[in-house]
């Protein structure tokens, strides 16, 4: 009994390995398409704009409403497609009632597969300088972090490059 | 006694089991990867950039507004000073179809119902006014206008003069002005865009009460999210 028992504890890490490789996977599993689209208040947020991991987030604030945003979406989108070490998260500042109507349309039609929350929380005045004491809440607004840099940008990112250099300019640091 | 061994480990090896698929049955709704990511550092010791320069710029607390000449829906032009006898002025920017300047307009018409009577009228300007854009132009301001019953002005900043004297980023953007033109308060209408009856906070209405009891505005600037405002 004694030595029985001893085994199958010794074998727990074993277990847990295996929960936690298939963890991993399937968070870094990469969307094909919105489908659901989660809608979150700040503090649902807050954990998402940080990271202890090696890669470089780009957290982009917009809303279909927004000209400038919807004009920088695929810029985005395609540098993270060149990317594998990039991870994107699109907040949409959009109306939760609109999700299932006006957003995951817009989404198909544009051909926007990157992560999309819905950010849904009233007091704007509160969680913006929670996020950044410089930004006035204009959007579109881009946080480019890694574990050990960020950098906020209250404007539309031109092209690709001028994405490029602002990446590289933040992640020099390390 | 062995038994009991093989019993406990078959259970330990199933229970991996459960685990293992009720992580991917999870996945399927698609949560956030929480698990891989860490809330906010607390001292903020990270090298931090930031790049928004367009809120050095336009009039802060204190700072007295420069009057200005614009051309109001009616057809006529307006000038701050054309209001006689004001207490103050709230000098809002705002335009016909941003979500967020959609969603005030009527709370708008009413702040000026209450508050023109006692000498602080609503002035509205369109900073985003263009010809080129069928919504925004000065025909489209004044059918918006007749449409929701404009009691106060709505002034269309065409030569885009206006709004970057004030520092006006996005709709709607408040400037509160005293008699003498002082800016007292600049931010939002309220706490809450999308539902004026869960409003917790009145900015504008808190910010002229206290200029009526001879107080300075506390908050006298808060931040929304708007719709950007447009310099081309």
């Amino acid at each position: 009994m004694r030595i029985g028992f001893l085994f199958s504890i010794l074998l727990i890490p074993f277990y847990l390995g295996i929960i936690s490789s298939n963890f991993n996977t399937t968070v870094e599993a990469s969307f094909d398409k919105n489908e659901t689209i989660p809608v979150y208040d700040f503090e649902d947020l807050e954990p998402l704009l940080y990271t202890n991991n090696d890669k470089v987030y780009i957290v982009n604030f917009w809303a279909m409403w927004c000209a400038p945003c919807v004009k920088e979406l695929p810029i985005i989108q395609e540098y993270e497609k060149n990317n594998p070490n990039v991870e994107v998260l699109l907040v949409s500042l959009d109306f939760a009632e609109d999700i299932e109507t006006k957003l995951i349309p817009f989404l198909d039609k544009k051909g926007i597969t990157s992560k999309v929350v819905l950010l849904d929380d009233p007091d704007a005045n509160t969680w913006i300088d929670k996020i950044d004491p410089t930004w006035s809440g204009s959007i579109p607004f881009t946080i480019v972090f890694d574990k050990n840099n960020r950098s906020y940008h209250e404007r539309a990112f031109k092209n690709i490059q001028d994405l490029e250099n602002v990446i590289i300019q933040t992640t020099k640091n390390k | 006694m062995k038994k009991t061994s093989l019993v406990l480990m078959t259970l330990l090896f199933l229970s991996s089991f459960l685990i293992t698929t009720n992580v991917s049955a999870q996945e399927r709704q698609g949560p956030p990867p929480n698990g891989e990511r860490k809330g906010p550092p607390g001292g903020g010791h990270n090298p931090e950039q930031t790049e928004s320069l367009k809120q050095m710029k336009g009039y802060k607390i204190g700072d007295t507004a420069a009057d200005f000449k614009l051309k109001n829906v009616d057809g006529t032009m307006f000038s701050l000073s054309n209001i006689k006898n004001a207490k103050g002025y709230i000098v809002v920017f705002t335009c016909n179809e941003c979500p967020f300047a959609k969603m005030y307009e009527d709370r708008l018409i009413e702040l000026h119902n209450e508050y023109a009577p006692k000498g602080y009228a609503v002035v509205a300007i369109n900073p985003n006014v263009s010809a080129n854009n069928v919504k925004e132009s000065f025909a489209a301001m004044q059918k918006r206008a007749k449409e929701k019953q404009f009691p106060f002005v709505y002034l269309a900043d065409s030569k885009k003069e206006v709004f970057p004297k004030f520092g006006a980023l996005r709709t709607p953007h408040v400037f509160l002005l005293n008699n003498e033109m002082s800016v007292q308060y600049i931010g939002t209408i309220d706490d809450n865009a999308k539902s004026a009856k869960d409003v917790k906070v009145k900015y504008v209405e808190d910010a002229i009460a206290s200029l009526e009891k001879g107080k300075k505005p506390n908050p006298n600037f808060t931040k929304a999210i708007g719709c950007p405002v447009k310099a081309d």
